[in-house]
């Protein structure tokens, strides 16, 4: 029969200064899935992309798709150490980003880590981009980057855990 | 071999705690494979259903089919489903009126340990005034190959949707893939 809480916050952070980086440390292994919701602005257009684990190397790749408001793209990266949450949409100083991002099974010890997202930028465009991380460990620290500049006061990140029977 | 694995609801448990997103049950394939997952039993409790899953193939390919069918409906011309697709160097839309619900899941000529990631949401699955409509967040990442996936998907049927299938074409399901079932309140 269904459990009782399934889908719980486990940590938000409200930016009160502009960083370079966000992090989620420490993260509990005791949910199925994790699924973080972002809401940024950048001091300059700038792309928001992952670490895991703190893993600095080339074990990411990424495919994505994304809509500019003309065209349809499609693009990959391979081997990245910026694995891109999305590859059109950005943080602007005008207008927010925002992005939820689906971490599947992020503790089980197996598989490789599948990461889904779905990103928004009322300036740049909207999309969609899977993520791999070629690690079977399971994922215990975030940490949000960007390509250049900072992430702007008021950007909200927040973290949720969801519990499978 | 294990060949079809199902998620059922057991009986006689205590209640669950009022919450608005509840965990309805959770399928998670074992050694050998398995050639569908399903769920049934399905309360008509909720306002929406929501899966969770994490899915492969044991079928020689860079990806397969993964077909969602409801209620033991096999007839093919009972669904439809538009999707719009990222292959990594084009984007693409395609679908079919009278073809069956699915995701793409990677096969074996896929990177091992790559598993697709899947978010589907069914709308309305227990309304029995309306067709039933699926919406389909999936992907997979191979490092050079991989797929992101949007579906939009009907079942042209007004029944309460009590049982959801997953079979993948000419092959298994995976060891450690795995299905979660969730129920979300109006």
């Amino acid at each position: 029969m269904a459990a009782g809480a399934t889908y719980t916050p486990i940590a938000t952070t409200t930016l009160a200064s502009a960083q370079s980086q966000v992090d989620f440390t420490s993260i509990s292994a005791s949910y199925t899935d994790l699924v973080l919701v972002m809401n940024t602005k950048g001091s300059t257009t700038n792309y928001p992309f992952l670490q895991l684990n703190g893993a600095t190397g080339t074990s990411y790749s990424t495919t994505t798709i994304t809509g500019s408001g003309t065209t349809a793209t499609s693009v990959r990266q391979s081997n990245t150490v910026n694995p891109y949450i999305s590859s059109d949409a950005a943080n602007t100083t005008g207008f927010e980003f925002n992005a939820i991002l689906h971490f599947q099974n992020y503790s089980n010890t197996t598989t490789y880590k599948t990461v889904l997202v779905r990103a928004n930028s009322a300036s740049t465009g909207t999309g969609a981009t899977v993520l791999m991380y070629r690690s079977t460990s399971a994922i215990d620290t975030i940490t949000f980057k960007l390509n250049t500049g900072t992430y702007s006061i008021g950007s909200t990140f927040t973290l949720y855990g969801i519990v499978a029977a | 071999m294990l060949n079809v694995i199902s998620g059922l609801l057991s009986g006689g448990a205590a209640p669950a705690a009022a919450t608005s997103y509840e965990s309805i049950a959770t399928v998670t394939v074992g050694a050998g494979g398995s050639s569908s997952v399903s769920f049934s039993s399905i309360p008509s409790t909720y306002k929406h259903l929501q899966i969770r899953a994490l899915s492969r193939t044991d079928r020689a390919v860079t990806y397969t089919s993964n077909i969602i069918r409801f209620n033991s409906d096999t007839t093919n011309s009972n669904y439809s489903q538009h999707e719009l697709t990222g292959s990594g160097s084009a984007a693409s839309a395609g679908g079919g009126a009278n073809s069956p619900i699915y995701t793409l899941i990677p096969g074996t000529s896929t990177t091992s340990n790559v598993f697709e990631g899947e978010v589907i949401e069914i709308l309305d699955y227990a309304d029995t005034n309306k067709y039933k409509t699926v919406r389909i967040l999936s992907g997979y990442d191979g490092n050079g190959s991989g797929q992101i996936f949007f579906g939009s998907g009907s079942w042209r049927n007004t029944a309460a949707i009590s049982s959801i299938s997953f079979t993948a074409t000419s092959g298994n399901i995976v060891q450690y893939s795995s299905f979660a079932l969730y129920g979300i309140k109006g």
